[in-house]
Order: structure tokens, then sequence, then C-alpha cells
């Protein structure tokens, strides 16, 4: 008895928690290359609203996925002016660009309530989804999910072993010794600014075009601010990342089998949990916190030369 | 490009000034693209925010809950601590206010109503301390602790009214029954501003007086301007944190209070419209000067009240205003680098 109601939930976890790791993966990104970028609701939702209209318009939800991460990009550039060129406040221009993310989107979007756009449907994977019990919770999902879960290892890699990943974490560490080394901090910020973006955008995506193929306001309902702490949770780790991202799809899908299930739980409480949970999560890292993960530049601007 | 001293008041004013403009063009270019003729648009947002004075009167009513917010987020933001959390704060303010009006409906109204400043403050300054006191030991993050909060702050507000104090009365509608009438701040004459007006006065010039004439507002200031040095002269900053973010979430709660009370005249879920956000663009705009505050919550108060204009008259969303909102606080803060920088010809 106990399986069947554990697969379907842990699979909807999976669901509940791929938005929320690209978004997370992203802010990894760019926090790696130094900067602090608060505006991830902002980019999720206008990417989600991007990949909605293409895909309504197009007829095609991977035209669509790809527009998110476009408009994700030019929304975190946006912060990237400020913060980049201007030597912006990097908190409040974060800030900023969430208020006017959402601003956007709602704008632009109204005429879309309620409408909706082809998406994407999961199919099995042949083989690996007969696995007994990882099988049905891993591998019975949309193509986008599957994408998901080949980019922390190619992330890990990326920081690890390519020149140009090593480039971009000194760029976070300490930007005044790669300038001196020779290397171009400002192109390397740009570059994280602009790649986290693009998967912030892809996570706004899977939520208009996968998760729902409908539009609503308010559709990110707070998982860019979910992913900001996750950064933190999982020490600025992809790996650690995929763990706390499905934490969450976990709560978060529970919260909807027990409203569905229609519990005397009033649902303001229930919806409480995902928040209620970050605030954990973030206690409990900063609790066991004993060496200092964070790239030591963040948040830092860097003056630019001349 | 050159470093150079920061620009005089007239200098920083013009920067100021020109990030505004564009940020109406930038908004104009939005109502085109919609087809919404730009001017038409702009023309009726100042109407509807400044153009009678029953829109005066309700610039300046939106204004006071702006106003109090921001002056909390200011106060933190001196320190650096960076409180996102002025909307829960603000929603506890209320709730705790709405908690005194319906238990002692009955007492005086000299008595009853600082009772409900008080629990507002009390509520609202204990939500503010939880991240404080995460930080100061744990260094838990102070942005993301202050926003989920504003999350669940919400919700328990909207369990409040769904569930146990509902109003057996209101046909199903989410709200407490109504104050009674002790427990309400009053108008202003014939005025329909109420007299959290002269709150705000009070307590701006309170902040004020506080950061200009006590060691504690300078100790805030100094360790605002360089942690490192002011822990090096052996300044209390955890202390400060735990205290600046008190008085910020105290001052939200103050707001709460007046919303409810003097505005709604009861505890209903349509009170968090998003001044808590607000008023950190306020803040920043008005480089936390609480003169400065004054005048910047009067004029996004009055965007508020003019985006609800356009909307009645052109059809135009409500979200307009928060995309204006987004891009003055953008362009001032890149608008910033003209006040430390000069753009030099020539080569390197």
């Amino acid at each position: 008895m106990e399986i069947t109601i554990i697969i379907p939930l842990l699979a909807a976890a999976v669901q509940s928690g791929t938005p929320i790791l690209y978004a997370t993966l992203g802010e990894i990104i760019t926090e790696k290359s130094g900067v602090l970028n608060l505006g991830v609701e902002g980019a999720m939702i206008i990417g989600a609203l991007a990949g909605f209209i293409v895909s309504r318009y197009t007829g095609s939800p991977v035209l669509g996925f790809f527009a998110a991460g476009i408009a994700g990009s030019f929304a975190t550039s946006i912060h990237g002016v400020v913060c980049l060129w201007f030597q912006g406040n990097q908190v409040v221009s974060g800030l900023a660009l969430t208020i006017l993310g959402a601003g956007l989107a709602n704008y632009l979007g109204t005429s879309y309530v309620g409408l909706s756009a082809p998406g994407f449907s999961p199919f099995a994977v042949p083989l690996l989804s007969t696995i007994p019990v990882l099988g049905p919770i891993f591998f019975n999902h949309d193509i986008l999910v599957y994408i998901s879960y080949c980019i922390p290892p190619v992330m890990c890699l990326f920081f690890s072993s390519t020149r140009f990943g090593l480039g971009l974490r000194a760029a976070g560490e300490y930007p005044a010794a790669a300038t001196a080394a020779g290397l171009n901090v400002l192109a390397y910020r740009w570059f994280g600014i602009l790649a986290g973006g693009f998967l912030m955008g892809l996570g706004g995506a899977y939520l208009s075009l996968a998760y729902t193929h409908l539009w609503t306001t308010n559709l990110t309902g707070g998982r860019g601010w979910i992913a900001v702490a996750l950064v933190i949770f999982a020490f600025w780790r992809p790996g650690r990342a995929v763990l706390g991202a499905y934490l969450f799809g976990s709560v978060m899908a529970l919260q909807l089998r027990l409203q569905a299930l229609g519990t005397q739980v009033p649902s303001s409480i229930l919806l409480m949990l995902p928040y209620v949970l970050t605030v954990f999560v973030l206690v409990m890292s900063s609790w066991r916190k004993k060496t200092n993960e964070e790239p030591a530049a963040l948040g830092v601007n860097v003056e630019p030369v001349g | 490009m050159k470093r150079q001293e920061p620009l005089s008041v007239g200098g920083s004013c013009l920067v100021l000034l020109s990030a505004l403009i564009l940020s109406l063009l930038l908004s104009g270019l939005l109502l085109f693209l919609r087809g919404t003729p730009p001017v038409d648009g702009i023309v009726t947002l100042f109407q509807g925010a400044f153009g009678s004075r029953w829109a005066i009167e309700d610039s300046i009513l939106k204004a006071i809950p702006i106003f109090l917010c921001s002056l909390g987020v200011a106060i933190a933001f001196r320190l650096q601590i960076w409180n996102i959390g002025a909307e829960g704060q603000f929603a506890l303010g209320a709730i705790g206010a709405t908690w005194v009006a319906l238990s002692f409906p009955q007492w005086p109204k000299i008595a009853l109503l600082p009772a409900m400043v008080l629990a507002a403050a009390v509520a609202g300054g204990g939500w503010g301390m939880i991240p404080a006191i995460l930080r100061q030991r744990l260094k838990t993050n102070e942005i993301i602790v202050t926003l989920m909060m504003n999350y669940i702050a919400i919700l328990f507000l909207e369990y409040l009214v769904y569930g146990v104090w509902k109003d057996p009365t209101s046909f199903g509608f989410p709200m407490t029954p109504e104050f009674t009438e002790q427990a309400i701040v009053g108008k202003i004459g014939t005025t329909s501003i109420n007299w959290g007006l002269a709150h705000c006065l009070i307590l701006g010039v309170l902040v004020w007086g506080f950061f200009k004439f006590t060691r504690t507002g300078f100790e805030v200031k100094a360790c605002g301007d360089n942690v490192r040095a002011a822990r090096y002269a052996g300044l209390p900053y955890d202390r400060l944190v735990v205290l600046v973010m008190v008085l910020s979430g105290a001052l939200a709660g103050w707001a709460g209070f007046l919303e409810a009370s003097a505005t709604v005249n009861r505890l209903q879920p349509s009170i968090m419209v998003g001044y808590g956000y607000t008023a950190i663009v306020v803040a920043w705009l008005a480089r936390l000067h609480p003169l400065s505050i004054g005048i910047a919550s009067f004029l996004l108060a009055g965007l508020r009240v003019g985006v609800e204009n356009i909307q009645l008259d052109l059809q135009v969303p409500a979200a307009f205003g928060g995309i204006i909102e987004g891009l003055i606080l953008l362009t001032v803060l890149a608008g910033g680098f003209f006040t430390h920088y000069r753009l030099v010809r020539g080569k390197k």
C-alpha cells in the first residue's frame, strides 16, 4: 500500500523540483562568477511568459523552450548593465529585476490568462523506466526533466576541468588577481549572468510548458527565491542543488496531495510549508557551515579599468 | 572613465531627474507596444495621481503606509542589513492591532488605540527580530529569511481571516468583523486623510533625530559605512543588527496598524498590496533620508493612484505600476554611477 502512494509522490516531487533545479543551477553559475543576482524570480517569470507565447504562436514547445532561455538571459542582462557597467548595488538591482519582471510578465500576459499553449508531455524512457522503483520515479517524465539530469554533471566538469570554468571561478573568488593574470573579469561575469539567466528562463518555461500548459498570473510563486536559498544550501555545488531541489519538490508535491485528500489542516497553513522549509534549510546550512564556500568576491563590484 | 568626487546636491538631483524621465520614457514605450497612446497614458496617470483634490488626498492616504515601511527599511539599510521583510512585518502589525481591537472592543479610545499601536509594534518588531537573531547567531542570510517570512506572514493573515477571526455575517468574504468606533483612527477634518499622517510626521522627525543626535544612531551609521573598522573600534555591531531590525519591523507594524484601523476598519487580505516592496524602492530613491523618503513616498503613492486611473480609463493592466517602479529603481541605481564617475574621451 505504501509503495503505491510513495512512488507517484516521489515522481511528482521530481516534477515539482525541476523548475527550481534549473533556476538554482543558473544562480550557481552567476554567483560563481562573483555576481549576486536576486532577480531569479523576475528572470523565471519572464522566461515562463516568453516560452508560453512563442509556443502558442508557433505551435512548437521546443522553440518556446529556447525562447524562454533567451528571454531569461535578456532579463538578467539588465542586471548586468546596472551592476557591471554602472556599478549599481547588486542586492537592490536584483530586487528591482524581480519587481520589473513580475510587472512585465503580468502586464504583457494579461490577455493570455487562462489560455493554454502546446507543451511537453511525459514519455517513458525505454529500458530505464522498467527499473523497479527508480524507473517510475525518474524515467517517466517529459524531455525537460531528462535534460535537467544532464546539466549538473556538465557544470561540475565545467567548473573543475575547463580553462573557462576556472577563469569564471577566479573572477568570483579574487577578481584583482584574475585581472593581473590577464583574464577579462568583466567578460566572465557577463557570461555568468547570461548563462545563469538562460537556465532561469528555462526553469520558468518548465512551469508554463510542462508543469502546467496554462498561463496564470504569479506563476512562479516564490520559486525563484527558493532557488536563491538553495544555492546556499547546496554550498554552490551543482550536485547538492539536485538534492535540495527534489527536497522542495517533495514538500510541494506532498502539500498538493494533502490538499487533494481534503485534510483538516487549513490550506493557508499547508501553503506555508515550502517557505518555512526554506528558512529551516537556511538555518541548518548556516549551522553546519564549517568552511566558507561562498565565492569570496560575491556581490562585490569590479571597478572598470581606464 | 574617471573616478571623481561625489557630485553636489544639484548634480545629484539632475541625475535623479534624468533617471526618472528615462523610466517614464521606457514606460511610455511599453504603453505604445500595447497600442495605448503613450502621451495620453502618462498624462492620465499624472492627472489621476495629482490632478484633483480627491486624487491628492488618495495619494497622501497611500503614502502613509509606504512612508512608515520605508522609514523602517531605511534604518536597516543604513547598517547594510537588507530587510526585504517590510511586507510581512506590516502584516504582523495589522494582525497584532486587530487582536487587541477584537479582544477589548469596549475599552475607551484613549486606551485602546495606544494598546493597538503597542501590539502592532511588538508583533512587527518581533517578526523583524527573528531574522536578526538568526543572522547574529548563525550568519543566516537575512535577505532570504525576511523574504520567506513575508510569504509566511501573508498566509498566516489569510489563515486568520478565513478561519478563526472570520466575521460570521460577512457572507463568506474573508474578513474580520468591523472594528468598534474606539478602535478606529479618525480622519482629519473634512478630508479623507486620517490622523496617521500626524504619526508619520512625528515618527519621521524621531528617526531623523535618532541618526542626527543619538549615540546609537551614530554607531549604526558608522557600522554601516565600514563594519570592520567599527568593530575594531569596539562598536556593538551584533546588538545593533537586532536593534535596527526591531525598529524596522515596529515601524512597518505601525503602518499595518494604521491600514487596518484607519483605512479598512477591519482586517482583510486586501490590505496586502505590496507597500512593503514599494517601500524599498522609496528608501533607495530617497537615499535613506527621512525627508526625502516623505517626498518619494508621496510620488510613488501617486504612481499607484495614477495607475488605478489609467486602468479605468485606458484598460492598462495594474501590473504597469510594478513596471514603472522597477524601471525607476534600475535607472536610479545606474544613475548613481554618474555621481561617482565621469566619462572621459580619449584612449586609456
